[in-house]
């Protein structure tokens, strides 16, 4: 064995033991057999389990509220994402710095805070009421809607959008814009002719990252979009604690995979097949 | 009145004079270079020129009308960047087609238009290849194609050749000259090679300090430098303390010291003839090859003076070789004091 795989050991054992093996044992437990009065049999095997979850309407409803809300907060996080990370590439020295720390800062505070820091603003009393109510207006159910549950993960996910788009708007060559600009385009047509498909790749990866990220979150949902506004997660997390049904659980959690890695591959595959000749990647 | 005219044009950055009241008058269809080290406002008046630095004060005049304000766009003029700026997403085609397309030129003019200038600068079978493909050279002929295809009343080159390697530097220098030429537009170039700038100009114009020190055709710029640093920076230069004679003509001292004149003497101007002949007695301290020359340092009384001699196949001096050197009176130059100072 070469010296290059005795390096990468730690990473594969580390790869094997925390991704490969859960994920195996997670797969083999959603074909188990499960009984209210016993729990989980080892040694039967069964399909009940995505038979029930393909014959299930509230599931489909679940699923699609999961990737709705999903891909609401992709497009948001672009919406939002790019034009930031074109403002923050074109800033001075000191403030690039400042600003590229503020949008990390949230990173390192814990998910469940900032969930509950929304919580604050949004609830029925929250800041946000009560400047309504202060202005004369009826206050709003603003907590436990897909509203709160999709502001609060487009906050979250911000980062994840910025940061890529940020780097491949590191490698463009400024004078590329001036060129344009020289040739007669207006600032807008440079926006959208020259920088845009330029920072395509980033684009794509932060779509990715956000998509993936947001599809199977739990704590947001969990926290502000309450019992009775479930994404796929929180189901299996109800399934696993509430109704102890692990094999199920385990079966929502591997079609979750499943679809998530269908949606991403082909979105990855769309849109690379479209910048592929121009871009070289 | 001169096709592009700059008048007192300045820039500021802060306290920093970036470009000192230039002014710079240049004819229809003329080639000319903004020669000067870095950081001597070359590229900033450039930018100026194009509209991609605001200006300070003083004014641009391209054909009459007062440019000082307007929006790159509406200026119209071609520009080529050190880097190229090619847009690294489009076709050659669609870079050149670029321009026109924002002009909303028919798509069947564009499509000859681009085949035109491809032809020009002999790029047309790379038109479907993306710059990425494509060698350093014949980049700068995309950015070139690129710039002249929307017929721009002038053409501002910026430090066009700086990324090329030494042989194709000459031959993009013939290019850009040729087709100049071919295309009869005005154009301005920013360089801090003096070789490049001396070769294809019309006329050079020497930036120190953000400041204009000297205008001339490239000959009387090389011949006559007006300043000791104008001397150095063109070309090499021995530089003599002198004094003036009785009869008013510029004297090398040799008595030492600092002379009342500085003089500048071209190490080709100086013929190296038999020890004990010639004006001033020397010792061949060291010797180059460049190929066609010999550049010798030789020790003398005046100092060290640099000799290039060329190389006619005769056989080159040894170190520690006593040599004569002579030239005419009439090749030494009166410098005139820098009146500022790097």
């Amino acid at each position: 064995m070469s010296r290059g795989y005795l390096l990468s050991l730690p990473a594969l054992v580390l790869f094997a033991g925390l991704l490969i093996l859960p994920l195996g044992l997670t797969l083999v437990l959603s074909f188990n057999v499960f009984d209210y009065q016993v729990g989980v049999k080892a040694d039967e095997w069964t399909l009940a389990h995505y038979l029930a979850l393909f014959s299930d309407a509230y599931f489909y409803e679940i699923f699609w509220r999961t990737f709705w809300i999903s891909a609401l907060v992709t497009l948001l996080c672009v919406v939002i994402g790019v034009p930031q990370a074109y403002i923050l590439s074109r800033m001075g020295t000191p403030w690039r710095s400042i600003f590229l720390i503020l949008i990390l800062t949230p990173l390192l505070i814990s998910v469940v805070v900032r969930a509950f820091g929304w919580s604050l603003l949004l609830g029925a009393d929250g800041l946000v009421n009560q400047v309504i109510q202060a202005l004369g207006g009826r206050p709003l159910k603003l907590l436990y809607t897909p509203f709160a549950v999709i502001i609060a993960l487009v906050h979250v996910m911000l980062p994840f959008m910025i940061i890529p788009v940020w780097t491949s708007l590191q490698k463009l060559d400024p004078s590329a814009e001036q060129a344009a600009l020289s040739l007669g385009a207006s600032q807008t047509t440079v926006m959208r002719k020259i920088v845009l498909p330029q920072v395509m790749p980033g684009v794509l990866s932060g779509t990715l990252i956000v998509f993936g990220l947001a599809a199977s979150s739990f704590a947001i949902p969990g926290l502000l979009g309450g019992r009775r506004l479930k994404m796929v997660a929180t189901v299996v997390y109800d399934q696993y604690l509430s109704e102890l049904n692990w094999p199920m659980g385990a079966t929502i959690a591997v079609v979750l995979l499943l679809v998530n890695l269908l949606i991403m591959l082909s979105w990855n595959r769309m849109v690379e097949g479209r910048y592929k000749k121009s871009l070289g990647v | 009145m001169a096709f592009l005219q700059l008048n007192a044009l300045s820039k500021r950055y802060g306290a920093v004079d970036a470009v000192v009241a230039t002014d710079l008058a240049v004819e229809k269809g003329e080639f000319v270079s903004l020669l000067g080290p870095s950081g001597c406002g070359k590229t900033t008046t450039l930018q100026m020129i194009a509209g991609f630095v605001d200006v300070s004060g003083g004014q641009i005049l391209l054909d009459g009308r007062d440019i000082t304000h307007a929006k790159p766009a509406s200026r119209g003029l071609g520009v080529v960047f050190q880097s190229y700026a090619l847009f690294p997403h489009m076709s050659v085609r669609d870079n050149v087609a670029f321009g026109l397309k924002m002009r909303k030129v028919p798509a069947v003019e564009i499509a000859s238009k681009v085949k035109q200038v491809l032809e020009l600068v002999r790029l047309a079978p790379h038109a479907e290849r993306y710059p990425r493909e494509l060698s350093g050279g014949q980049r700068q002929r995309v950015a070139l194609a690129r710039a002249l295809v929307i017929e721009p009343p002038v053409l501002l080159l910026d430090e066009p050749l700086s990324n090329l390697d030494a042989n194709l530097r000459e031959e993009m220098q013939f290019e850009i000259r040729r087709i100049q030429c071919t295309v009869g537009i005005t154009t301005l170039m920013v360089t801090h090679d003096q070789a490049e700038a001396l070769s294809i100009s019309d006329r050079v114009v020497v930036m120190q300090a953000g400041r204009v020190t000297q205008i001339d055709v490239p000959y009387k710029l090389y011949e006559h430098p007006r300043t000791r640093f104008i001397s150095d920076f063109v070309g090499k230069a021995n530089m003599l303390a002198g004094d003036y004679d009785a009869l008013g003509t510029p004297q090398v001292r040799h008595e030492g010291g600092d002379g009342e004149l500085t003089l500048s003497l071209r190490p080709e101007k100086i013929q190296l003839v038999d020890a004990g002949t010639g004006r001033v007695q020397g010792k061949v301290l060291d010797r180059y090859f460049f190929g066609s020359q010999w550049l010798y340092r030789i020790h003398t009384s005046l100092g060290e003076i640099t000799v290039v001699r060329s190389n006619d196949g005769s056989p080159p001096l040894g170190r520690g070789t006593a040599v004569g050197l002579q030239w005419h009176a009439d090749l030494l130059r009166v410098l005139a004091a820098d009146e500022v100072h790097p």
